[in-house]
């Protein structure tokens, strides 16, 4: 069985910014995505249970070459890397269209992607992808069954659980429930420095550079603004009964209780 | 003619939800600033009798009965429609509520229009020629606003940005369209629905939100969670932290990998506040916390935090609240979201 994990290499959360430019800094301190991780690691169980080997795919600046290393320690056999000056400032649209192309250009059984991503991404990316391939598009995966020729999905539904079923090949979108991601062992590490992660640009890809970046984005940045800060916050140590009186009279004055 | 904007509803059960009346409701008043016409679209397994519901809200409703959406995941079936609707009616914008079928939605809907999208909308305004989409990124330490490079584009809100208005004068028409799919999408059939805790769906819609993390000690704990959030008529959130120990279900995890609410009360006890949670809750209008710790970081970004033990200060709460409510000793709280 051959997976291919959709990788976003983000900033580390909680150290977001924006650059000079008004996009989001991608230059250095990026970490795999949190929901591409737990994706990544049913990938890795189900290949190891079933065969076959997981390649992951990462659109991506130079800086994301340290998420990447990070996902072949976990245990990914190779990574393609598609790397190219023109895809800065694409907007989802693109960033679909070139996975698109350099899915078309591996085999697989199936793809798994992360929820959403922690760096302001909607989550749209998936589906869209799924859209354009025309594979079936499974999400919202707590679990992953790999049948003859199809895959098993539990989709968390509002109320529970769905079980879906899709003839392979196809896309699944994975959520925390697939499992926690494993730590890379010291070994990993050092198998990971010989893994081949091939650089892809946009000429590789047949992608014409003026159909993505920057100039070609459906969005526009209008402006930003850095929300007021919170004031210091009222802290109240008495004992529990004066404390209850102190927490209801502040829900009343602002008409939350 | 100016053109539409189009509300996309969602269907639960026959009925409308309630974001997707939210989301009409929004439509109706970018539609207003903008001088467009509004309308709603309604698609799915009793799309026509949900529509007549919908049109309380004042708008038009296009009604797209689709039956066999009802044993399928909702998106492949219902986008091409939905598709081929638009490329007929030519709508400028499409808004269209967060909710993760809405996403699901959203994104294949993109795919097959070619439009742009910008998702996690928490505020939509009548900007210069077009809707200006203010998002919170960065777990909430930097607000955006951005629109579209030309007249399309898809607006995806946040659950928790919208409220159904009241049932206006007069209701909008239904019309009921039939359309041939755009295009065939691979079909991804509901082998078996297995119900969970219920409620849950309401986390991200939550006025209140209640939530508690590992300091709760066990799922008797954080029972007492469960108790102050029916007294406030609130939702149940919970840390990474105590869904992991199994206390209770992913669905109402808060942060990072779970999701992201934005009350007009959050109140957490037992909850740290690591960043991993800060990043689903700290745009929140109110924050109250509950913790022993009075250096816990949540004291960083909380309004009003109160050092002390849990569960001494939670059951007392609850009763109190309980009595100002109204309810007699003992009783249940309410729990509407």
């Amino acid at each position: 069985m051959q997976i291919v994990v959709l990788l976003k290499a983000v900033p580390v959360v909680g150290t977001e910014r924006l650059d000079a430019a008004g996009r989001v800094d991608r230059s250095a301190g990026l970490e795999p995505n949190g929901n591409d991780e737990y994706s990544l690691e049913r990938a890795l169980t189900l290949t190891e249970a079933h065969g076959g080997e997981v390649t992951i795919l990462s659109v991506g600046p130079a800086a994301a070459t340290d998420p990447i290393r990070k996902t072949l320690a976990m245990g990914a056999a190779r990574a393609v890397h598609v790397l190219d000056p023109g895809l800065i400032g694409s907007d989802v649209a693109a960033t679909a269209r070139v996975l698109v192309a350099a899915l078309r250009r591996l085999d697989f059984d199936l793809a798994f992607a992360g929820a959403d991503s922690s760096d302001g991404g909607g989550g749209l990316v998936p589906a869209m992808v799924a859209t354009q391939l025309g594979l079936p598009y499974l999400s919202y995966a707590a679990d992953v069954e790999p049948l003859d020729g199809a895959v098993r999905v539990r989709r968390i539904s509002p109320g529970g659980y769905h079980v879906i079923e899709a003839p392979t090949p196809a896309l699944v979108v994975g959520t925390q429930l697939l499992g926690a991601p494993r730590y890379p062992s010291l070994r990993g590490i050092m198998q990971a420095r010989s893994k081949e992660v091939a650089t892809w640009t946009l000429a590789d890809l047949g992608i014409d550079p003026a159909t993505v970046g920057e100039a070609a984005a459906g969005t526009r940045l209008l402006r930003t603004e850095t929300p007021p800060p919170r004031g210091r916050a009222l802290v109240v140590r008495d004992g529990p009964d004066a404390a209850v009186a102190q927490v209801v009279a502040f829900l009343a004055a602002r008409g939350l209780a | 003619m100016a053109g539409a904007i189009w509300a996309i509803g969602e269907l639960d059960d026959g009925a409308p939800t309630r974001l997707g009346a939210g989301i009409a409701a929004l439509v109706a008043e970018l539609a207003a600033s903008g001088g467009l016409e509004a309308a709603a679209v309604l698609a799915g397994p009793g799309a026509s009798a949900g529509a007549t519901e919908l049109a309380a809200q004042g708008l038009d409703v296009l009604a797209l009965e689709v039956p066999e959406a009802g044993d399928h995941a909702t998106a492949a079936i219902l986008a091409p429609r939905l598709a081929a609707l638009v490329a007929e009616r030519e709508p400028r914008y499409l808004v269209i509520g967060g909710s993760p079928d809405g996403r699901d939605l959203a994104g294949v809907l993109a795919a097959l229009l070619d439009w742009p999208v910008l998702a996690g909308a928490t505020a939509v305004r009548w900007g210069d020629g077009g809707p200006a989409v203010e998002m919170s990124i960065f777990g909430g330490r930097l607000i955006t606003q951005s629109g579209f490079a030309d007249e399309h584009g898809i607006v995806v809100v946040h659950p928790n940005a919208v409220r159904a208005g009241d049932p206006a004068p007069t209701p909008g028409r239904v019309e009921r369209v039939s359309v041939a799919p755009a295009r065939a999408l691979p079909a991804v059939p509901v082998r078996e629905r297995v119900a969970g805790a219920a409620a849950a769906a309401s986390l991200e819609e939550a006025r209140i939100v209640v939530a508690g993390g590992r300091g709760v000690g066990g799922p008797d704990g954080f029972r007492l969670i469960e108790e102050l959030a029916a007294a406030l008529g609130g939702a149940v959130g919970a840390t990474r932290a105590v869904v992991d120990s199994g206390w209770v279900g992913y669905s109402q995890q808060i942060g990072q990998t779970g999701k992201t609410v934005r009350p007009d009360l959050y109140l957490a006890a037992g909850v740290s506040g690591a960043i991993q949670h800060k990043v689903g809750m700290q745009t929140s209008g109110t924050i109250v916390a509950i913790n022993r710790d009075p250096d816990a970081p949540i004291a960083e970004f909380a309004d009003l935090f109160v050092v002390g033990d849990l569960f001494e200060i939670v059951p007392r709460l609850t009763a109190a609240l309980r009595t100002r409510r109204g309810d007699p000793p003992g009783m249940p709280g309410g729990a509407e979201g």
